[in-house]
């Protein structure tokens, strides 16, 4: 015996209900075998090891785990990872190139929008979806945004400042 | 937290679903935006053997009026369809005012309407949304179509009156004789929190008269508060100081609230009277003190 415990009557592979899902994660195809009660949050984390993308509350309140889903922010914590099949998903990951930073995280650097961090990807998903929509948010229309993601460290200040110097960055690559 | 095992189907066509849901013999669960199902799953509330995602049925994502005015809303437009819609802004402000109301941003990305409404959830915005619009529901299931209205359909909290092979398909709101006017109002601690109070008001106006009134109640009570009795007072007034008084005050009398760490009983039902009135005075061309 190899390890501590070893399971002598496992349930058939076959009584487990398997499912091959082809999911799109940040512009690469990505296919694995699921159960479909596993979660799109666990499968991004511990499947494909893309961590950067949180579990927070687990309850779909704080949006930690807000990834985007065909280009719309969604908890990612709320939807089955089976549900993703043939679809989109766009996480923290995906924001940044090789080289270079997306504005949103700069904006986050350059306006110190964070304090422990736990919150940040989930703020950059959804505040990039408003940013796709709105280019010229007010510091309301931002607040409103951003309502689906809690933060406990900062009071939410630099984080609407930190949106806020991202749009005017990109307001000024578009020019 | 991790859901119980279940199997997982995804049906192409409606009567697929139903096919499934009938073979599931109330062990089966439909699957819409997921934003109430998938907490209750993952807490354990619900364990269904089977689930049947209908997200990849085609034709249910329309919001459409017809040309008699009434209003059709399909099993899978999300709650943002509707925050977005220019036309439910300018022809149906009850639903305008509470879906941008509903949850949180990111959930209303998900969270469908008719899923909401099936939910009957005591704190549900668009449950109280289709009783005080007094909406019916188009339900299939094995043996065709039927209509359920919005008053038989909410029997209690998370309780509604399909059968366990029926699916809702459709929300219908009733065109207005006149003008449909009316507001969604809610109070909460924060956004996405269960509302301390929330109330509905739909008007059905001609100029300044009433032609018809609808009130309904949510987080004030065991399940979703038909209030719609309380409108006759109204049928045919005008809205001013003193038939607003008297609805507002009829209307909170249905209150059903209980003392919570969101506040007293008390004070729920003074903020469901307020609420009315604050709605019916923003619709009432009048002056009101």
């Amino acid at each position: 015996m190899s390890s501590l415990y070893e399971e002598i009557n496992a349930p058939l592979a076959s009584d487990i209900p398997i499912r091959r899902v082809t999911i799109n994660v940040n512009g690469e195809a990505r296919t694995a075998n699921v159960e479909p009660r596993l979660l799109l949050a666990h499968l991004l984390r511990q499947g494909f090891k893309l961590t950067g993308t949180h579990s927070g509350c687990d309850t779909t309140s704080c949006g930690a785990c807000t990834v985007l889903f065909d280009g719309r922010p969604i908890k990612s914590c709320t939807m089955f990872a089976v549900q993703a099949d043939g679809h989109d998903v766009q996480t923290v990951e995906g924001l940044a190139s090789a080289s270079e930073l997306h504005p949103l995280q700069e904006g986050f650097k350059q306006e110190h929008a964070l304090q422990c961090g736990f919150c940040t990807p989930g703020m950059m998903m959804a505040a990039k979806a408003l940013l796709e929509e709105n280019l010229n948010p007010t510091e309301d229309e931002i607040r409103w945004a951003l309502s689906g993601n809690l933060c406990r460290c900062t009071g939410y200040q630099n984080i609407v400042k930190a949106v806020l110097w991202a749009a005017e960055k990109m307001r000024a690559e578009l020019n | 937290m991790y859901p119980s095992r279940f199997n997982y189907e995804s049906p192409k066509t409606i009567a697929e679903a139903i096919k499934l849901l009938d073979a599931g013999n109330g062990e089966a669960k439909i699957l819409a935006g997921g934003q109430s199902l998938i907490p209750m799953i993952k807490l354990r509330f619900a364990f269904p053997e089977q689930i049947v995602d209908i997200n990849n049925i085609p034709g249910l994502d329309y919001i459409r009026f017809d040309a008699d005015g009434s209003l059709h809303i399909g099993a899978l437009v999300r709650h943002e369809h509707l925050e977005k819609s220019v036309e439910i802004s300018m022809r149906q402000p009850t639903i305008a005012a509470a879906a941008p109301l509903v949850s949180d941003p990111i959930v209303r990305t998900r969270g469908t309407f008719v899923g909401s409404v099936c939910h009957a959830d005591p704190q549900g915005d668009w449950a109280a949304t289709m009783i005080a619009l007094k909406g019916h529901l188009v339900v299939q299931g094995p043996k065709g179509t039927r209509t359920i209205a919005m008053k038989d359909f909410v029997l209690g909290p998370y309780a509604n009156s399909l059968n366990y092979n029926e699916i809702a398909i459709e929300a219908v709101i009733p065109a207005p004789k006149g003008v449909a006017r009316g507001g969604y109002l809610k109070l909460e601690r924060r956004v996405g929190d269960f509302a301390t109070a929330s109330v509905a008001v739909a008007l059905d106006m001609s100029g300044d008269t009433v032609l018809g009134a609808g009130f309904a109640l949510a987080g004030v009570g065991g399940k979703t508060i038909d209030a719609n009795d309380a409108a006759s007072v109204l049928i045919g007034q005008k809205l001013t100081d003193a038939t607003i008084a008297k609805v507002a005050a009829l209307v909170a009398a249905k209150a059903e609230p209980r003392t919570d760490h969101r506040g007293s009983a008390e004070y729920k039902r003074h903020i469901v009277e307020i609420f009315v009135k604050r709605i019916l005075v923003a619709n009432s061309t009048q002056k009101v003190a």
